[in-house]
């Protein structure tokens, strides 16, 4: 190792020193209007300002000092990590796995089995309603829809930004039909994933022909029309006032949560009166359709038609040449992925017990494909690694009440929620650009069965 | 007859400042093939940089000339957006250069989520209304015409011709060039690749600046989500006149801005939005590259 590697070195600390003066006047030059300066209307309504400089001076400091920080001792503790690794030989990936690591799958099912009771033996009935409900339900309906943008995106390799279409179409196909008609939630659960799957292939027919970005801008336009068609055909949609007031799911026709029912869940077991029970039930409806989403798809790709799409996303030409049928493959990744977004739009409409177009704005596309990519496109489990930690992340955020006697009785920590999951975003694709899972499993092998890299694995170009 | 020419005119003063925003999407595009998703909102930077230095300025010189403030305004806007830009480049999207395709892809959103809350916690949520700057308005015939009207094409188009001239005529637009058709190339001919790249995406931001200050000296008001519909019709435009084509962009701005105003004038202003979409897909099915995009060649 050669002394000028070494942390303390003078040309070590004198490039830091610079580095971090540099990022200080980058910093003071780039918050100086946004921080240093406040803009608010005062008592006449009249836009006025103010200057809050020892905002800016702790926006600047920071900048300066992770950057003095970063430059001067982190980066090269890991280049002498590297060096230590790559002079010692061993690889990074070892093949003894700790036991936790090989039962991974089957520890995250129980867990997730006896999550309700558990919550609702240490917090109690009222706790729990939180734990199962924000955390629980919420991020169940993440892993579904990223699971099902996965199919397009992560398998067969389409760039979409518009799978929230598919997601609002199964909400209100179910919201509407249950208030117009008063159809149950499991006939329409089905009848809304295949709305959205025809839906799928509507919007999906005409784009076939383009690729890559072109269709990523068209899968934005299609989900941007179809709310706006939502907000704006006020007979049937009622606009942004959104439909309220939508049945909710029976215990397969059995039971009834309705209060006022005569074979009211709670009564007919003679448990005292909560909603928790019907949380804890539709956390296992949920979970039930993750499971079908995942089963689908690891057992399509298994199938022709799965091996057709992993083919496509890896090279259209030599698919087209090898005789398989790109439309045809093409149109039926986009209805499997739609599908399962209109079976959770459906949940997700029954869940809320209303549904405005709010809820289906780009950003939560945008969410949705960020799972899929951080998780590492075409790995489930990364996919739910992803969304626990983004969705339940940001869940965490709205508890963290114990920051005000931090920073004061002002704080509101869900002002940050979002400002927080973006550099989450970034800085997750900064350091595992991979995703968190960057391997895969090969669908076909030849004599063993292999880990293979995520780096082999091609993006798709549409 | 005089209404259509009133709608004409509307049509292509709002074209005008998608045509400037689509040139930074379609300059990104076609130097490292990465759609700038955070572009939108550093249009919304540069908004509210301009609405800010209107605030101090009009606080502390209380009868200063209006062009010189609406060119303070500018210029300022212009720097601050072009540093914003450059910062985000180095920080976001420079180490994933090379990496997979979807990386840079998921940063620049996340950094578009970034920037908009940035704004809503530093400045506050609610929309900022600023007392209009220019009120002039001519009469000619039975059509209005005002002078911010006027006032926001004559700068774009000065804008695109200085613009033109640095693309094709300068040393650095060369290099430019050169980056965008064979990088590897371009790097062993002695461009220098990252700093090329980097002058792009400064470019790119004061343009999309000046687009954010003509947009609120229109509207009169700014806000922290103001990023994301002039973002999103901008990028549309870049598309629909062939991503990467530099006239296509502002063609793709003005067809925009004009299928917008004359939508909103004939059929409906509730789905102006929708129509705008609707003609950007219909083009798409029938000219997959857009108006004046090159068909892409693939090799095998």
């Amino acid at each position: 190792m050669t002394a000028s590697t070494e942390t303390g070195h003078p040309n070590v600390l004198a490039k830091a020193v610079r580095e971090g003066v540099f990022a200080g006047v980058v910093a003071f030059l780039m918050f100086l209007l946004f921080v240093g300066i406040e803009t608010y209307q005062d008592i006449n309504n009249a836009l006025v300002w103010r200057t809050r400089w020892g905002l800016l001076a702790i926006f600047v400091l920071v900048a300066a000092v992770s950057r003095f920080l970063s430059v001067g001792f982190i980066k090269p503790h890991i280049d002498r990590r590297k060096l230590a690794k790559a002079k010692s030989g061993v690889l990074e990936i070892s093949e003894q796995k700790s036991f936790f690591h090989r039962h991974f799958l089957k520890i995250a099912l129980v867990f997730l089995l006896v999550y309700p009771f558990l919550s609702l033996l240490i917090v109690g009935k009222q706790g729990s309603l939180k734990y199962v409900d924000n955390f629980g339900i919420q991020i169940l309906i993440y892993v579904m829809l990223a699971w099902g943008l996965n199919i397009v995106v992560g398998l067969a390799g389409l760039l979409d930004l518009g799978y929230v279409a598919f997601y609002a179409v199964g909400a209100y196909s179910y919201a509407l039909l249950s208030s117009y008609f008063g159809f149950s939630f499991w006939l329409l659960l089905p009848m809304s994933g295949i709305l959205a799957a025809l839906w799928g292939i509507i919007l999906g027919f005409p784009v076939l022909r383009l690729r890559g970005d072109y269709l990523a801008i068209v899968t934005l336009a299609f989900g941007e029309i179809i709310r706006l068609v939502l907000i704006n055909w006020t007979d049937v949609t009622k606009g942004t006032f959104g439909i309220s007031g939508i049945a909710k799911a029976s215990f397969f026709g059995i039971w009834s949560f309705d209060a006022g029912a005569s074979n009211n869940f709670v009564k007919a077991w003679g448990l005292s009166a909560s909603s928790v029970y019907y949380k804890v039930f539709l956390f296992y409806v949920i979970l039930a359709l993750c499971m079908l989403t995942a089963y689908v798809t690891i057992r399509l790709r298994r199938m022709p038609i799965g091996r057709a799409w992993e083919a496509l996303r890896e090279d259209e030409i030599a698919c087209r040449s090898l005789g398989i049928n790109t439309v045809t493959t093409k149109l039926t990744a986009f209805a499997t992925g739609a599908m399962f977004g209109g079976f959770a739009g459906s949940f997700f409409a029954t869940r809320q017990g209303f549904v405005s177009p709010e809820s289906f704005v780009f950003l939560e596309s945008a969410v949705i494909l960020a799972i899929v990519v951080l998780g590492g496109m075409g790995s489930l489990t990364g996919i739910a690694i992803a969304a626990v930690v983004m969705v339940g992340g940001t869940e965490v955020l709205r508890e963290m009440s114990f920051l005000k006697v931090v920073f004061g009785p002002d704080f509101t920590p869900e002002l940050y929620r979002m400002l927080l999951f973006g550099l989450a975003m970034i800085i997750v694709m900064l350091f595992k650009p991979r995703g968190f899972v960057g391997s895969r499993e090969p669908t076909a092998f030849l004599k063993e069965r292999r880990a293979v890299s995520g780096s082999f694995t091609k993006e798709g170009h549409g | 007859m005089e209404y259509f020419i009133q709608q004409l005119i509307n049509g292509l003063t709002l074209g005008s400042i998608y045509g400037l925003v689509a040139i930074g999407y379609t300059m990104v595009y076609g130097i490292i093939g990465m759609i700038n998703f955070a572009h939108g909102d550093i249009f919304m930077l540069g908004g509210f940089a301009a609405l800010i230095v209107f605030l101090i300025l009009t606080s502390f010189f209380a009868g200063i000339p209006v062009a010189l403030l609406l060119l303070l305004m500018l210029v300022v806007g212009m720097l601050m957006t072009g540093l914003w830009n450059w910062t985000i480049e180095r920080v976001a999207y420079r180490p994933l250069r090379g990496s997979f395709r979807l990386a840079p892809l998921i940063t620049a959103i996340g950094m578009s989520i970034v920037l908009s809350n940035f704004i809503q916690v530093t400045q506050g949520p609610r929309n900022k209304p600023i007392p209009p700057l220019v009120t002039d308005v001519f009469h000619v015939g039975g059509i209005t015409i005002s002078l911010k009207q006027i006032l926001i094409v004559i700068i774009t188009a000065v804008l695109l011709f200085a613009f033109w001239y640095i693309v094709n005529k300068t040393p650095l637009g060369r290099a430019q060039r050169a980056t965008e058709q064979d990088r590897k190339m371009a790097a062993l001919l002695g461009v220098d690749v990252d700093r090329t790249i980097s002058i792009t995406f400064i470019m790119g931001a004061a343009l999309a600046a000046v687009a954010g200050a003509m947009y609120l000296m229109y509207y009169g008001v700014a806000s922290f989500n103001d990023g994301f519909i002039p973002g999103v019709k901008a990028f549309t435009a870049a598309v629909l006149g062939g991503i990467g084509s530099l006239p296509g962009a502002v063609l793709g701005g003005l067809l925009i801005g004009l299928i917008e105003s004359l939508w909103s004038a004939y059929f409906s202003i509730a789905y102006k939005d929708v129509a705008t979409f609707a003609i950007l897909a219909f083009v798409l099915i029938f000219k997959p590259t857009g108006i004046l995009g090159r068909p892409e060649v693939e090799k095998v």
